[in-house]
């Protein structure tokens, strides 16, 4: 008994400690996909560093709001935040020891996205301009197709590992014999396509542009200054880690240590760093090698991802595997 | 699992080969639609590789090396420089929109194992699925045979509903004799010559490989 | 209690007669409309809130029965409370609490004659959806089950003067008369061969039917409460008659009435019914995914604030049909926990739904009285003038959204988990239809958040569209109490879903013999099945991401600086910005107008680019009253025509009709 309890000391230790690491951490990846992604342009780039000197100015900075503000458009920020640090602190990435993903599986993740994205719309459509609602109706638009396309292929995973827990389907993924899943092909792409779109990522949406009709969350986010935009730049960098982190644990869950295995600590954060810059510089190839889609084919570029996704559930139902 | 790897490895090979075939059912280029062709033609080439090593059926290893040559490189050189003389990159419009031919494509798989699963429980030392996955296969191609306007398209069509057919052949019923699948591969060899020479008089005849247009020569 | 001798079942006898005299009462006093503002509502309430009490205390007591000495000579009323009624009863009173409350105020300005009158029928309405829950025979069901119609149509038709109000209303009369007449042929099927007389809920519980004629009297139900419920063919009154109503009386037909059918569906199926077939649940699952997405695809494109949620009703409804047929379903194949599972998700998700839809329509109710409008297109900025009333409806618009840490959330999370756990049914196309639905619902339930950040966004937020918007006052003190409540409500159950589980967990004992029970053995977690494979806690979850946002917050202040200042909009520095170019309830649902396109019947007028007054006109209408309704009016038009033929005004020619039919008579039996 006294072990358990110690065990579970540990636990809880280790999951406010990947609360740190994450919030951290997310600027750092979010400055590698510029980065790499400036090298494949042939410019010398900003430095992995900069999201964090963005973050210190617009901290600095005195916040500027619109005169028919209301008080959701206050909290927004920080309720996005929350979400956003949340969803990254809940996704094994270096152990399987969360002690709280045991209050929200992935339908519940899923729900924090959803959460988190309700208020950004809202608060999008609060102050009332033209490219705030834009904005609000194209993300809803994206999202109305993405969110169930990323909770079937959270299914085709849960299925596998009969369990809605992130920690149990990394340890059923990870550590039992090794089994290739065809379902989890389709489960990829789909997932990859919902990335995209979900981050505001090239196909769907370009991050780097501003004042053009084809922007999503930029436009949303127009009316946000200082310590409120830095919020959510940072959530922004914690929704990649958390999207990124989704995709390892359920297509590349190696290297994540078991329960209690806490010498193999340190191998799993070398592993999960190797991890982050693979998947950041992908991210920055696939970002290079695309091109933004018109506003009217991401539906149907987002439907292909939940046919895909639904496909990968059937999948498992007739290959059993 | 007790399933051996290389089952599962093939298992792969074969939700992939479907996944391609969904793929080809939602891409609009030809010039893609082609190299998915190509890769689907890979995937066959492995997974009758697989077959032949894990089964020791040596055979199997020329059909593996025959369906490399054929339908990884000679078939879709041949379609790419087909496309090139005739000048027809795109098919823009399909008959019915993309996401609707992938739900009916869903429906299809459905339909496809539920078919396949009484066949399945018969064959001895195979997952069950795979003839499932190859009938789905040959259904999808004969989908987008149905969906597509340009002549180029449906050709290519036709060689996947053929893929999709050897597919079943070799992996979900362990191969068959390799004086078959020679005959095969010249008929499938021969068919894309003949299919190549009726593009040019289609073209000649209608200015466009529109297949609506063919519609004209009923007699009124 | 028992030994005192009391029952549940006198209780609600005792508060229905409180409310025939309250609704009496309402009809003596209306020339003091103050009073019954003051004291009739509130004690209405008050009643409301004690039935809820009896229905918990039948969730745990065994059936009581009653006979009334009332009725049709040697055909007495029977009334019966289980725990399947004591549920429904706690969600009526529940509902109808928050909604009495609020009427206390809203109807405030009514004229005396016309608010005694309303507050009658409100009553009779009240009164008629009680005793439908209790009935216990065919007669005294349909007795209930018309007085609820007939009280809810006068009540749609308040406004009588206006010629659409009078259209809906018949519209909605004739479909619930419809529906009517199958519930009672479906009874009828269901007495058959058991004797004269034998109309009691009991001798059609003992009675074997052949499966032909159990799927005849399913068949039936199901035709006749969809009807009332709006599942798709029969939907077209709905979205009409809902906001014709005045808002407390779409909140209670939209949250209570529309669950009578549902609760008529499972008494039916798992009640009246012994035995059930396989191809009743893939029905049952497949009409209501198709209602769910109609529904929601419809309340996209709305631009009315009371149409859009009556079309979101219509989702919901359809959410509840699934967990309808997936218990079916897995109680035909003896998947015992997943039928527990799936009927306690869709129970659950009626009292959500019950909660959260009259939060909102009594919130439109709030709005209507402060603008006088009900076209989204002209509000705006509401939150600033009504800011009560913006935050209790957020709460009502994020539970319906299905979000955490809200009550929505937690029933789609029950409802998944039983897709989930579902493989292994002995039938190949229902394994594969599993994943199927659940896609589809976890589709809806993303349009569903679509639709809700639409109504709470071209509503409440962004600039007032109209000049006149400046007078809007919030509502009043009685409203923000019966909003509150229902908020409330929503808050909490979706905090505590652990003890609501356990107490729907006699509703599925009763039904299905079996409960699902709680394997985390705590009353923060709720794992249905298993620890290992599925728990959720929305207690900790809601700690944590307060606890988050606190943290942030002090930080950035502490180490920051917490300076704001104010200044006009940015937008890209746009300069010329007004109120018309924030998108409307139409340019917000374009997206989705033109994805689906083929489903809707759109009618539009689109404006040359040259024109100087350009001016759009759109209009989104259901293709199904073309294709389904139309047709069948044809029909009825033409056969009542060739009746007419018989009409010529001559008595000696009617003298013939009966002559000759008496002659046929004879001659044939």
């Amino acid at each position: 008994m006294e072990n358990f309890n110690l065990n579970l000391f540990f636990a809880i230790l280790f999951q406010l400690a990947q609360l740190l690491v994450v919030v951290l951490l997310a600027p750092l990846l979010t400055g590698w996909v510029n980065q790499c992604q400036a090298w494949l342009q042939n410019r010398s780039g900003a430095g992995v560093l900069q999201p964090y000197r963005v973050l210190r100015k617009l901290f600095h900075k005195d916040a500027v709001m619109a005169h028919n503000a209301s008080w959701l458009f206050r909290v927004t920020p920080y309720i996005v935040f929350g979400c956003m640090w949340l969803a990254a602190a809940i996704i094994p990435i270096i152990a399987v020891d969360l002690p709280f993903s045991q209050a929200a599986d992935v339908i519940a993740l899923v729900g924090v996205f959803a959460l988190a994205r309700v208020f950004i719309a809202l608060a999008a459509m609060d102050i009332g301009t033209s490219f705030g609602t834009l904005g609000a109706r194209r993300e809803m638009l994206v999202s109305f197709l993405a969110e169930p396309a990323l909770l079937m292929v959270l299914f085709t995973a849960s299925m596998i590992s009969h369990s809605t827990q992130l920690p149990r389907i990394v340890e059923s993924l990870a550590y039992h014999q090794f089994v290739l899943y065809p379902s989890l092909a389709f489960a990829a792409l789909a997932f990859l396509i919902v990335l995209l779109a979900e981050n505001a990522r090239i196909p769907v949406d370009n991050p780097s542009t501003h004042l053009e009709l084809t922007m999503i969350h930029e436009a949303m986010i127009l009316e946000y200054s200082a310590r409120h935009l830095a919020l959510i730049e940072w959530a922004s960098s914690l929704k990649l880690l958390a999207y990124i982190s989704i995709g390892v644990a359920l297509f590349f869950p190696y290297g994540i240590v078991e329960a209690g295995n806490w010498a193999g600590l340190p191998l799993a954060v070398v592993w999960l760093l190797l991890k982050l810059l693979v998947a950041g510089a992908g991210l920055a190839v696939l970002e290079t090698v695309t091109a933004k889609m018109r506003i009217f084919r991401a539906p149907e570029f987002l439907g292909t991802a939940f046919l895909l996704a639904v496909l990968g559930l059937l999948i498992h139902f007739l290959l059993g595997a | 699992m007790q399933i051996p790897l290389t089952l599962q490895f093939i298992n792969l090979l074969a939700a992939l080969l479907l996944l391609i075939a969904f793929a080809m059912l939602a891409q609009r280029r030809i010039l893609s639609l082609i190299n998915l062709f190509a890769w689907q033609g890979a995937l066959l080439a492995l997974s009758t590789f697989v077959v032949a090593y894990s089964t020791g059926q040596h055979h199997l290893y020329y059909s593996a090396g025959l369906t490399l040559l054929l339908k990884v490189l000679l078939l879709p050189w041949l379609l790419h420089r087909l496309i090139r003389k005739l000048n027809v990159r795109w098919d823009v419009e399909t008959m019915i929109n993309i996401p609707t031919t992938m739900l009916v494509g869903i429906a299809l798989v459905i339909f496809a194992f539920n078919l396949a699963a009484p066949i399945s429980q018969l064959a001895e030392g195979i997952t069950r699925g795979l003839i499932g996955i190859a009938l789905a296969s040959v259904l999808l191609s004969m989908l987008m045979m149905l969906t597509r306007r340009k002549a180029v398209t449906q050709v290519v069509a036709f060689l996947s509903l053929e893929n999709g057919l050897f597919f079943a052949a070799t992996s979900a019923t362990q191969g068959m004799p390799l004086v078959v699948e020679l005959g095969i591969a010249l008929d499938v060899l021969v068919a894309t010559f003949i299919f190549g020479i009726f593009f040019f008089q289609i073209r000649e005849t209608f200015d466009s490989l529109d297949i609506t247009n063919m519609e004209k020569l009923k007699d009124d | 209690m028992d030994a005192v001798g009391i029952l549940p079942l006198d209780v609600v006898g005792w508060l229905v007669q409180f409310w025939i005299a309250l609704g009496g009462a309402g009809l003596l006093l209306q020339r003091t409309p103050q009073f019954i503002n003051r004291f009739v509502f509130p004690l209405s309430a008050l009643t409301s809130l004690l039935l809820a009490a009896v229905g918990v205390w039948a969730l745990a007591a065994t059936p009581n029965i009653m006979v009334l000495p009332l009725g049709l000579p040697d055909l007495p009323f029977h009334l019966r409370l289980d725990p399947l009624s004591g549920f429904f009863l706690i969600l009526l009173g529940g509902a109808s609490f928050g909604v009495s409350l609020y009427s206390a105020g809203y109807f405030k300005s009514m004229a005396g004659e016309t608010l005694g009158l309303l507050c009658l029928e409100y009553h009779l309405f009240l009164v008629g959806m009680t005793l439908v829950l209790v009935a216990d025979d065919a007669y005294m069901f349909m007795v209930a089950w018309e007085t609820m119609a007939l009280s809810s149509y006068f009540l749609v038709t308040t406004d009588h003067s206006i010629p659409d109000i009078r259209k809906a209303g018949y519209l909605y009369l004739l479909i619930a008369h419809v529906g009517a007449i199958a519930i009672l042929l479906s009874f009828g099927v269901m007495q058959a061969g058991l004797g004269i007389g034998a109309y009691t809920f009991d001798t059609m519980r003992a009675g074997h039917l052949t499966e032909f004629w159990s799927s005849v009297a399913f068949l039936l139900a199901l035709f006749g409460f969809g009807a009332k419920a709006g599942v798709l063919p029969m939907h077209v009154w709905l979205p009409e008659a809902h906001p014709a109503a005045p808002s407390p009386v779409s909140a209670l037909m939209s949250g209570v009435m529309l669950k009578t059918a549902i609760y008529g569906i499972l008494r039916v199926t798992f009640d009246l019914l012994g035995t059930q077939l396989w191809w009743w649940g893939v029905l049952a699952l497949g009409l209501g995914l198709l209602t769910a997405v109609f529904g929601v695809m419809f309340a996209a494109v709305q631009g009315d604030m009371k149409r859009l949620l009556a079309y979101s009703s219509i989702e919901n409804i359809g959410l509840l049909l699934v967990g309808i047929g997936l218990t079916i379903i897995f109680h035909v194949y003896g998947k015992d926990t997943l039928a527990a599972l799936s009927l306690i998700a869709t129970l659950y998700h009626s009292l959500n739904h019950a909660m959260f839809k009259s939060l909102l329509f009594i919130g439109t109710g709030s709005i209507l009285h402060a603008t006088g409008e009900r076209n989204m297109g002209r509000l705006g900025g509401l939150i600033q003038r009504m800011p009560w009333a913006a935050a209790l409806m957020l709460v009502g618009v994020l539970a319906i959204a299905g979000l955490p840490p809200l009550n929505g959330f937690v029933s789609e999370w029950l409802m998944l988990q039983a897709f989930l756990l579902s493989p292994g049914l002995p039938n190949n196309y229902i394994n594969m239809l599993v994943p199927v639905a659940a896609a589809v619902i976890a589709l809806a339930a993303a349009l569903a958040a679509y639709v809700m950040v639409k109504f709470y966004g071209v509503i409440f937020l962004g600039q007032p569209r109209e000049k006149s918007l400046e007078h809007a006052h919030d509502a009043g003190k009685w409203e923000c109490m019966g909003m509150g409540w229902l908020a409330l409500a929503c808050v909490v159950l979706g905090l505590a879903p652990v003890m609501v589980v356990g107490q729907l967990d006699q509703v599925s004992q009763m039904l299905l013999g079996t409960h699902l029970g709680n394997a985390a053995n705590d009353w923060v977690f709720l794992a249905p099945v298993d620890t290992e494979r599925a728990s959720y806690s929305p207690l900790y979850f809601l700690l944590a991401v307060l606890g988050v946002m606190l943290l942030t917050s002090v930080l950035v202040r502490r180490f920051y600086h917490g300076r704001l200042r104010r200044s006009p909009p940015w937008d890209c520095g746009f300069p010329a910005q007004t109120p018309r170019m924030q998108d409307t309830a139409e340019g917000f649902g374009q997206p989705i107008r033109r994805i689906f396109e083929p489903f809707f019947q759109i009618e539009r007028d689109v404006p040359s680019p040259f024109d100087t007054h350009p001016r759009y006109h759109g209009q989104t209408e259901d293709r199904l009253w073309y294709i389904l309704y139309l047709p069948i009016k044809h029909i009825t038009e033409k056969l009542a025509a060739l009746a007419g033929l018989l009409q010529h005004g001559r008595i000696h020619l009617y003298l013939t009709y009966t002559f000759v039919t008496l002659i046929v008579l004879l001659v044939f039996v």
